[in-house]
């Protein structure tokens, strides 16, 4: 049997990465959304509130502890899998990684702790605090690693020099063209992905109970949080992320939006039927124009096609396309429904929409999903390149790691993440069917 | 002269300390754990470390990206050479970092036991496996010319190595059962203590058979002891700390106790390191294709950067750590705990 090392190790970081990538978003939404309900508990001293922070904050600790058991993997597989690379490029992308560490995980883990553990042995100021600084951890955790991988896509601040990429500049290299636009898009999706799970949740425990208040404050506030996170999506942060995608990795932009050939008066396609080997695209409906316009800000200007570039350094196209079209229409989902929710708020007919609450139960896993596809649209996009221009993907790979082993880990963890996912679905499940705690009825002693 | 390199490899020496004093003691309860009497006394075990041993392990993160950042060439060799060992680690922390989250969610003793096992044993691997990486990188790697790692998983597995693993596995249940003094009262604080007490001793036996195993299994590790000052004063420090732990103990001073293992934990480290420099991983083939803090390093300029961001983050990392240890200051009560 001949098996490419190459391709199995892209395949086992692609399983440990994407699925460790399910909780980090998740963990980052709900932290945000935590930070709001418990500072409102506490400032208003609203018991509704600090029930609803209990509750959701079980959501949170579940998650967040299968995130950081599956984000363990993720420290060392750079080494593991990608020896060659992790060489090559150590000087400039090791530094960010560590310093996720230093800034982010000690931060969001010490304070975790606390915040779960300290409820009753710190004052509510400090616990209010506490999540405050999880919120904050897990967002520059989200930095960090976001320098690092956009330094992956948009290098800069280096210089090759004795058989390797040398730092010239570091805040060049942090700053690099893609990680600030890339920043705000990441967050503002666990935002997204945030607000849905708490919406989801409550409009399943209003299902059961339609007076449930903690419930109807939570749907309350994450309509409105969700609603307008999922519209600072498309603008600006959507709209300005595709603007520099055009200007620093054209053959990137040509796979997301489909165009084959090189043309002035570029189409923005909405729906087409794209295939592989060449890169075609068939059934299209498409705007004339408004990539142009979108990449450069006039219509007339020529945008580049895939067939522009040689053909071994252009990304797979099908997947490409894929991903990102089902990203961008997920994200329009995401805007139509929390408009949705917010009118039905408005016009105080929300409770009784047991269909728009049901949706809102199944749209729990979407942004989850977006967030994948997205992920999955950049990395893909960036292909053949592990650093884009200046190291292929095939000659990053670990020379001394055999298929035999790569197959091996792929394995053991493709069951272990399988009987994690469905025990933390399990779980989460149960804990939400347990709902919050029940209104405690004041007793007047006498 | 201590120049950039050196710092680095210091560095990423305190870090690892720092790792082994704090979640070693929470994998050293953890292996307790599958000693334990009864759920309360495993709810206390898992009450007892519930709340720090996350952000412990987060120095063992740390020492990784750390490693990537000042020395490249050494985590792309030995992680891509310890694949498989390595792979083994990684899913033991997975099963062990859900355990405590997991266990305590539904009111069922078999469902429960199963977490039991998984937090004992996700302890349990990693407390040897440690043990076993450092008595390799000790002993020497086959590192060919390339650079590149020449050996087996098989070849991990030598009997210098599994000693050490048994070293690090003693050391850590020492350390956990002291911890877990601190936290409980009575008949079962005694029990911790007896084990405490049976683990030093075990602990002081294996260190003096490693060190006699090590003049002839990595007889590079003494050739220049002499010129090494600070290695001395890692020795002394070693002695008196682990002379002091039993009367300590014995004088029911727990914390001291509890210290004074630290200390020794530190000093073994230190022990190791310094016989080590400025090789990081010597070579069993040539010592002349060792990776070493000087031809497996990042740029200065790297270097440098890193070191600005340690300094500003570190003592920040450590303030806070400070306080949330002492939030959760004395006796582990489960009336109120979430496991």
């Amino acid at each position: 049997m001949d098996l490419d090392p190459v391709l199995l190790a892209r395949l086992q970081f692609a399983l440990t990465i994407g699925f460790h990538f399910i909780f980090p978003p998740l963990s980052i939404g709900l932290a945000w959304l935590l930070v709001i309900v418990e500072g409102l508990g506490w400032r208003r001293d609203d018991d509704t509130y600090l029930r609803m922070g209990k509750f959701f904050g079980k959501l949170l600790a579940l998650t967040f502890v299968v995130g950081v058991a599956t984000g363990i993997v993720m420290e060392f597989q750079f080494g593991t899998n990608w020896a060659e690379y992790s060489k090559f490029v150590g000087d400039i992308f090791g530094a960010p990684l560590a310093a996720e560490g230093i800034f982010a995980f000690f931060l969001e883990s010490a304070f975790l702790g606390l915040y779960l553990f300290g409820r009753n042995r710190v004052s509510r100021g400090i616990h209010w605090f506490s999540i405050l600084m999880v919120a904050v951890g897990s967002t520059i955790s989200a930095f960090w690693i976001l320098v690092a991988n956009s330094w992956q896509q948009t290098p800069a601040g280096y210089i090759i020099q004795n058989g390797r990429a040398e730092l010239l500049s570091f805040s060049d290299a942090v700053f690099n063209p893609s990680t600030m636009i890339r920043f705000y898009h990441t967050v503002d999706a666990a935002l997204i992905t945030g607000a849905f799970a708490m919406a989801g949740v409550a409009a399943y425990l209003l299902l059961k109970n339609r007076e449930n208040l903690v419930a109807r404050k939570a749907l309350r506030l994450s309509l409105i949080f969700g609603l307008v996170v999922s519209l600072l999506e498309l603008f600006p942060f959507g709209h300005e992320h595709a603007i520099q995608v055009a200007q620093t990795q054209p053959e990137k932009l040509a796979a997301f939006e489909g165009l084959i050939e090189g043309q002035t008066n570029a189409p923005m396609v909405l729906f087409g039927i794209p295939s592989d080997n060449p890169p075609e695209l068939t059934a299209t409906i498409a705007v004339p124009g408004a990539l142009s316009w979108l990449a450069h800000g006039n219509t007339e200007a020529y945008v580049k096609g895939l067939n522009d570039f040689p053909p071994n350094e252009t990304p797979p196209f099908f997947l490409t396309f894929v991903s990102f079209h089902s990203m961008v229409g997920l994200g329009m989902y995401f805007i139509g429904t929390m408009l949705l929710g917010v009118l039905l708020l408005y016009r105080k007919r929300l409770w009784d929409q047991r269909l728009y609450l049901k949706l809102l139960v199944f749209s729990i896993p979407l942004p989850i999903i977006a967030c994948q596809l997205g992920w999955i649209a950049t990395e893909v996009g960036r292909q053949p390149w592990v650093v884009y221009r200046v190291l292929k993907t095939a000659d990053a790979a670990s020379i001394t790691v055999t298929a035999g082993e790569i197959l091996f880990s792929l394995i053991l963890f493709g069951l272990i993440y399988l009987f994690l996912g469905a025990l933390y679905v399990f779980l989460f499940v149960r804990e939400v069917k347990h709902g919050p705690e029940p209104e405690v009825t004041t007793e007047v002693v006498a | 002269m201590i120049d950039l390199n050196t710092t680095w490899f210091a560095l990423i020496g305190l870090l690892i300390t720092g790792y082994a004093i704090l979640d070693g003691f929470d994998l050293g309860v953890g292996v307790l754990h599958l000693f334990a009497r009864g759920n309360t006394e495993r709810r206390i075990n898992l009450n007892a470390v519930g709340p720090v041993w996350d952000g412990n392990e987060v120095w063992l993160l740390t020492a990784g990206g750390a490693l990537f950042a000042a020395f490249p060439p050494v985590y792309a060799t030995v992680f891509s050479g310890f694949y498989i060992a390595l792979m083994l680690v990684l899913a033991a922390l997975i099963f062990r970092a859900v355990s405590l989250e997991f266990r305590g969610k539904i009111e069922s003793p078999g469902w429960q036991r199963l977490w039991d096992w998984s937090f004992g044993l996700g302890s349990l691997l990693p407390s040897i496996l440690f043990g076993v990486a450092v008595g390799n990188i000790l002993r020497g790697v086959p590192i060919d010319a390339n650079g590149l790692y020449a050996g087996s998983f098989a070849g991990l597995l030598n009997p210098y190595s599994i000693l050490m693993g048994v070293l690090s596995l003693m050391m850590f249940v020492m350390h956990g059962a002291l911890y877990m003094t601190l936290k409980t009262d009575g008949e079962l604080r005694s029990r911790m203590s007896r084990w405490a007490s049976g683990a030093w001793v075990a602990f002081i036996v294996v260190y003096l058979l490693v060190t006699l195993y090590t003049i002839f299994e990595a007889p590079h590790l003494m050739e220049d002891i002499f010129t090494k000052p600070l290695l001395w004063v890692f020795l002394l420090t070693l002695l008196v700390s682990a002379a002091y732990l039993p009367m300590a103990l014995k004088a029911q001073c727990f914390f001291r106790a509890f210290l004074s293992s630290s200390v020794s934990i530190v000093s073994a480290i230190g022990i190791a390191a310094i016989s080590m420099y400025p090789s990081i991983v010597p070579s069993s083939i040539d010592p002349t294709y060792s990776l070493t803090a000087y031809n497996a390093s990042s740029t200065p300029r790297t270097l440098m950067t890193m070191l600005v961001i340690a300094l500003i983050g570190m003592p920040i990392v450590i303030l806070y750590t400070s306080y949330i240890y002492r939030v959760f200051k004395g006796k582990t009560v489960i009336t109120e705990e979430r496991y």
